[in-house]
């Protein structure tokens, strides 16, 4: 059984704003039965733009019903524009914490939030996608996120840019990436990239670019394909550049539209484990 | 709070009789079997006495029988003895609906380069019999096959099986963890060469274990270091385990009758009633071949784990094949092997009994389950009251 704090087994057990508003002003969707979890949120403004009522409707477990209760509770009375600074670590923080492997039911609820705003704004019905320009998959953080803080409130070191948005927070595998940034953002073009700096000191020589790419196809292999197949997935390698590793998803998979969470708990945590700390993979763009 | 227990497939209750016999030998009868002086010597008897217990309940003969520490060992031992005996035959045939014991060993064999054939199964989860036949060749070393699936409580025809597998030529092995204490195993009408057996399924402690070793059956050991069980496992014998297996096999022998008839009618009582007042539910596995005591139920449109915690808040402990209880992202290898739709793996929840449940046990169930089900489902985005017109699949 999960380690669940008394915040999250009461927010299960006691959800708030469970249902569907009437004539909402923003309903977001994301998720499907195939991968476990989905969430829908509905929203109603008030006559000063705020969220006068909000409600939802999961599939999944505990922590993702106490993840969309969560959810509700932090956003109510908030104008869309605060409510869009709620992140995912909001959500887990204000349930006191959830478990590693159950972090994706917070970022669920931030997705749903996100596909509801935009449902208000732009009247667009589809789910929306998760960003494909994710820098830091701990806190999912875009780059574009990353470097509008960096601009807009002149930021210089990792440290600042972790502090502002919680990007680089957590495993530290994208200071690499938050450096690139940095040094584009501030007009110090460096060839960064091509040289990842690992964060995490290992005795092991670096690879040269052909090991790590044999060695990225040997994970797949060994670790992952066997795991997708049997759900009726499978994974392709499009290219490793850098640190980056670029993928593309196959059968079940390419429908899911949570893959992001395979993506992050499954293939990067692989390849980071058996490669290099420091790889991140991306989603060939479709 | 009491519990009502229907997790027996993950583990059992140690029967109090096991318990009274084995402790003795937790407490002053300490002595190694293999000591010269009788103080430890006297212990041989004891084990041989439980051998015989054991060897009654399968119809064998006690020297067929070598004790290890749990089901995960006989079927380790079965696997890598055989491979081991007969190193020029690189082939395994097995199914897609094993337990982890068997699957992840013939799949960590396949990376070394045997090759490996785990057989589909139908929306049942029942193999083709026709298909067995057809992929065990002169290469084959050994079939495994389990007797009864620990998820869908699913009875395979062995004594079919074990003909066409002897017929071909392979050596036959399977894991009886789940099928052994719950259905009547007559190994001299049975003739598979390796079966494994857990302790702790059938009102043992954990830790014990048996596997039958046909006379003949060529077996190289898995644990060496020294002559304990003839000299096929070594290591100082567990003496209390072994009594207390052996006990628990005695005692398996004589509820055999209440668990194929009240058992099992509080199982079928358990899920027809599930069934009738839990509308878009549905029973995993083949109702005609199962073991008494389990039924394996999906809950269409909500998700196991939420279940399994309103239910644990209820004091009913049961266990699902959902992705999230599993703490990896994959839900039940098994479910999924079957066909099951995702939308029904995902909400299924396997209730397995044992001897020690009660009619008024099941009737609480009865009576807190559904409103647990319509709760979740009032939650759900999928469920056809709330989503007539969108249902969200990909």
């Amino acid at each position: 059984m999960w380690d669940y704090t008394e915040t999250v087994k009461d927010h299960f057990f006691n959800p708030r704003n469970v249902g569907v508003v009437e004539n909402p002003d923003g309903t977001g969707q994301v998720g499907s039965l195939a991968c476990g979890d989905a969430l829908k949120l509905t929203f109603k403004l008030d006559d000063q733009g705020k969220i006068a009522d909000v409600k939802f409707q999961t599939f999944g477990c505990g922590s993702a019903i106490a993840s969309s209760s969560a959810l509700t509770e932090l956003i109510k009375g908030k104008t869309l524009e605060e409510a869009e600074k709620v992140t995912n670590k909001d959500i887990a923080d204000y349930l006191g914490g959830l478990p590693e492997q159950k972090m994706h039911c917070s970022v669920m609820g931030r997705e749903a939030l996100i596909a509801a705003i935009e449902n208000y704004r732009t009247g667009s019905t589809e789910a929306r996608e998760i960003p494909e320009d994710i820098l830091c998959t701990c806190f999912g953080v875009t780059e574009s996120e990353v470097r509008t803080v960096i601009q807009e409130n002149d930021l210089h070191t990792i440290e600042e840019v972790t502090n502002y948005c919680k990007a680089g927070g957590g495993c530290t595998g994208c200071h690499s990436e938050i450096q690139r940034v940095l040094d584009s953002c501030t007009g110090r073009q460096t060839p960064q990239t091509e040289k990842p700096t690992p964060v995490t000191t290992t005795a092991a020589q670096p690879l040269t670019n052909i090991q790590k790419i044999k060695l990225v196809e040997k994970t797949l292999d060994e670790q992952v394909r066997p795991a997708l197949q049997t759900d009726g997935g499978d994974i392709e390698l499009i290219d490793v550049v850098g640190n980056r590793v670029i993928i593309a998803l196959r059968g079940m998979c390419a429908q899911c539209q949570v893959a992001d969470f395979t993506l992050r708990d499954v293939v990067q945590a692989r390849l980071r484990e058996f490669v290099s700390p420091d790889i991140i993979v991306q989603e060939q763009k479709k | 709070m009491k519990t009502v227990y229907l997790d027996n497939n993950a583990t059992t209750a140690v029967d109090p009789e096991v318990l009274q016999e084995m402790m003795p030998y937790l407490t002053e009868l300490y002595g190694n079997a293999s000591s010269i002086h009788n103080f430890g010597g006297q212990l041989g008897k004891k084990i041989d006495h439980a051998r015989q217990q054991a060897a009654q309940l399968l119809n064998c003969h006690p020297t067929e029988i070598i004790f290890t520490c749990g089901g995960t060992e006989s079927d380790n031992t079965a696997i890598f003895g055989t491979l081991a005996r007969y190193p020029d035959k690189k082939h395994i045939v097995t199914t897609r609906v094993e337990h982890p014991a068997v699957r992840a060993t013939c799949r960590q064999l396949q990376q070394q380069g045997y090759k490996l054939t785990e057989l589909p199964v139908d929306a049942q989860g029942r193999i083709d019999l026709d298909q067995l036949q057809d992929e065990i060749t002169d290469n084959t070393a050994l079939v495994s096959i389990m007797y009864a699936n620990n998820e869908t409580g699913n009875i395979f025809p062995l004594k079919r099986i074990a003909d066409i597998v002897k017929d071909k030529g392979a050596i036959l092995h399977t894991d009886a963890v789940q099928a052994v204490g719950k259905i009547p195993i007559d190994l001299a009408q049975l003739p598979v060469d390796l079966l494994s057996v857990s302790g702790h399924k059938l009102h043992a402690p954990k830790g014990i274990g048996l596997l039958y070793i046909r006379r003949g059956t060529r077996i190289a050991p898995f644990m060496v270091g020294g002559h304990q069980e003839f000299s096929k496992r070594a290591g100082t014998e567990n003496v209390p385990a072994i009594v207390a297996l052996g006990q628990a096999c005695q005692l398996a022998q004589k509820h055999m009758t209440d668990e194929n008839t009240r058992v099992k009618q509080l199982r079928d009582q358990l899920e027809a009633g599930l069934i009738k007042t839990c509308p878009n539910s549905r029973i995993n596995g083949d109702p005609h071949a199962r073991v008494p005591n389990t039924t394996n139920i999906s809950f269409e449109y909500i998700e196991g784990e939420a279940i399994l915690l309103q239910l644990d808040r209820l004091g009913i402990a049961a266990s699902s094949g959902s992705a999230c209880t599993s703490g990896s992202l994959e839900p039940s290898h098994v479910l999924r092997a079957m066909g099951v739709p995702f939308t029904a793996v995902h909400g299924s929840i396997r209730f397995s009994l044992s001897r020690f449940n009660t009619q008024e046990e099941i009737a609480y169930v009865l009576e807190k389950v559904p409103p647990v089900i319509k709760l979740l489902r009032s939650m759900s985005p999928f469920s056809p009251e709330n989503s007539p017109n969108e249902i969200l699949t990909s």
